[in-house]
């Protein structure tokens, strides 16, 4: 795709851990494209905040590339970064965390306008005008963190990450801090400044039932690998990875009945030690005897989406299948 | 009769800004065998309820009104009293398993703790109910289990420990405060499919506390929600999440994203919930509610019968909900 602001080609990102090398992202593939947000969903541990901190450059890259507008992203270091990289901008779970505590808001949102060469007096003038577009009162620059709940934190945050005009975000489970009225709020927000600045954003989230609402696409992971991406509603509508069909399966929905979902059973395995051939494998109903030793190939089907599964390579993926 | 009665129920904390009221007047019953799911947001007192029950409320915390649990009033009960009936006739799990387990401790001296301490059970006994408790929440290996620590558990497991170790003198009571929150979705089906096993067997009695209310639907047999430290709404699980009739209820559930909104926008509740010690007077929640009149300014709302077990504490007429409610 020409058209993608990022281009993650065959990335694999590693950690070493008593002196172990561990593969946390093993060969992923994703793009974006301006005005689209792209889910990205999977189990704690399967490797999607490493890979949505990869893409920025907090951490380096093993092996493959990112490119951010066609520019290869490098590893955020001491020195000054390229200003192209000013566009590619990151919003982290915990705003708690995220947001220096001792320094005024306004300042905070002011730094990045300030790096990128604006006056100390129109960075902070563009602050407020954030502030309000995010929902906050223009006299917020003045106070402190610790003044704001919860919700109008991840505002903060999310307010700086826009300081910079940016291209593209990556929103790192942006609302599951927050309390469930204000999910809904920060959600909405996050959608139509994706809309108004046709920007692009990677959502990573464990909520599926929310990444089913705002995404455009949803990759799908499982222990470092991409098992499946498409049209959020294709895959929802007919997933076609076994493990897209357990995650699926086991949201629980209000709607009254006392039905309880699906558990799939097992855990995801340690990343150390990850298993030989198809990595889901060992949690997988209706694996065959290949699985443990060959590694799927991605597969196209009809209507775009890209899964990793033999069984779709060999076209015998059964229509149900029960965990 | 009911194993718990709980009667206009006010916790009062100190804070730094002086008392202040994190439950109030809360009233509601549990039977036994039954589940009863508490919903809110955060600082809505649902947790403060539970501990109040446990006697392990924080910030020199004080109770006023009336808690019966089978039969024995709970309110003014002594630290000793509280020892007694704590890990006996009432046992929590909170959300997090890692920090509810000891992490140095094996699994087999954290679950005969309370054993030997409430019945005085010989070291052989409580270990042969270890090793029983461990196959009931489902560990496999359970031998094996009694000797690792926790930290060689998964997550998933990790809880179900927690749960085993709060089963280990058979309370009447189980409180489950978060008990998914921290898991995996996938994790989440088999926490939830053990406490309906539970309660069956044993005639469990449990309290549930959660924002999610798709784990409530699963579980609950019946919902009570909070806001403010008091009751908004309660009645029968499927009831609630199919007709709910308070303003705050409607707009939680219409905030989901498996319901209201069109495209990619949500239905969102405006404003935020109060904090500890700035509930609005009146209703607390008509600075955020679509019907609030003059009178909910004042008035602590008036409680409105739904069907058998349907209530709500509303002022405004609650018909009037459901004939501009719908946008």
């Amino acid at each position: 795709m020409s058209n993608s602001i990022i281009e993650v080609s065959n990335l694999s990102v590693e950690y070493t851990r008593n002196g172990k090398k561990i593969r946390a992202v093993a060969g992923v593939d994703i793009q974006l494209a301006p005005g689209e947000i792209l889910g990205l969903v999977g189990e704690s541990g399967c490797g999607k905040s490493t890979l949505g901190k990869t893409i920025v450059g907090i951490l380096k890259g093993a092996e493959g590339e990112v490119l951010f507008n066609g520019k290869s992203v490098e590893k955020i270091g001491r020195g000054r970064r390229d200003p192209h990289f000013l566009n590619l901008q990151m919003i982290f779970q915990d705003p708690y965390g995220s947001l220096n505590p001792r320094r005024k808001i306004g300042e905070q949102i002011a730094d990045g306008p300030m790096i990128a060469g604006v006056s100390k007096s129109d960075a902070l003038k563009k602050a407020q005008s954030l502030l309000e577009r995010v929902g906050l009162p223009a006299n917020a620059v003045d106070r402190f963190p610790h003044q704001f709940s919860g919700g109008q934190r991840q505002r903060i945050a999310i307010a700086r990450a826009l300081a910079i005009s940016p291209t593209a975000i990556i929103a790192d489970e942006p609302i599951s801090a927050l309390d469930t009225s204000s999910q809904a709020a920060v959600a909405n927000l996050l959608v139509n400044l994706v809309e108004e600045f046709n920007m692009g954003m990677i959502f990573i989230s464990h909520d599926l039932s929310i990444v089913r609402r705002i995404s455009d696409r949803v990759a799908v992971m499982y222990l470092g690998k991409i098992v499946e991406t498409g049209k959020t509603e294709d895959i929802w509508n007919s997933p076609s990875h076994p493990y897209t069909k357990a995650l699926i399966a086991a949201i629980p929905h209000a709607d009254g009945q006392s039905f309880v979902p699906l558990d799939l059973p097992g855990d995801v395995p340690n990343p150390a030690f990850p298993p030989s051939g198809c990595r889901f494998h060992p949690r997988c109903p209706v694996a065959q005897s290949q699985c443990s030793s060959v590694e799927p190939l991605k597969v196209s089907l009809k209507d775009g989406r890209e899964v990793s599964c033999v069984l779709q390579e060999a076209g015998t993926m059964p229509k149900a299948i029960t965990f | 009769m009911s194993l718990l009665k709980v009667k206009d129920l006010t916790v009062t904390l100190m804070t730094g800004s002086g008392p202040a009221d994190a439950v109030r007047r809360l009233s509601f019953e549990l039977n036994h065998g039954e589940i009863l799911g508490i919903a809110g947001e955060s600082g809505s007192g649902k947790t403060m309820t539970a501990l109040s029950i446990l006697g392990l409320l924080p910030y020199k915390g004080k109770t006023s009104g009336s808690i019966l649990f089978d039969g024995q009033e709970i309110v003014g009960f002594k630290a000793e009293q509280f020892r007694k009936i704590r890990g006996k006739d009432v046992a929590m799990i909170f959300q997090d398993p890692m920090t509810s387990l000891h992490p140095m401790l094996t699994v087999e001296t954290q679950l005969t703790e309370h054993l030997r301490h409430h019945r005085k059970v010989s070291k052989d006994a409580a270990r042969a109910k270890a090793l029983e408790l461990l196959d009931t929440v489902k560990i496999p290996d359970p031998a094996s289990a009694l000797t690792a620590h926790p930290s060689q558990f998964s997550g998933g497991m990790r809880q179900r420990i927690a749960i085993a170790m709060a089963l280990a003198c058979d309370p009447k009571l189980l409180i489950a405060d978060e008990p998914t929150t921290a898991l995996d979705v996938t994790v989440q089906a088999g926490i939830l499919q053990l406490l309906k096993d539970l309660r069956k067997r044993d005639n469990l009695s449990v309290i549930v506390i959660t924002h999610d209310l798709g784990v409530l639907s699963s579980l609950a047999d019946r919902l009570l929600i909070m806001y403010a430290g008091a009751e908004v709404e309660s009645g029968i699980t499927s009831q609630i999440l199919t007709s709910p009739k308070h303003p705050y209820t409607q707009g939680l559930i219409e905030a989901l994203p498996d319901s209201g909104g069109s495209g990619k926008n949500l239905i969102a509740i405006e404003g935020m919930p109060p904090e500890l010690g700035k509930f609005p007077s009146g209703c607390a929640f008509h600075t955020r509610c679509r019907f609030a009149q003059e009178r909910c300014k004042q008035d602590w709302p008036t409680q409105v019968h739904f069907g058998s077990q349907g209530r709500i504490y509303c002022t405004v007429n609650p018909s009037a909900h459901e004939k501009t409610g719908q946008s």
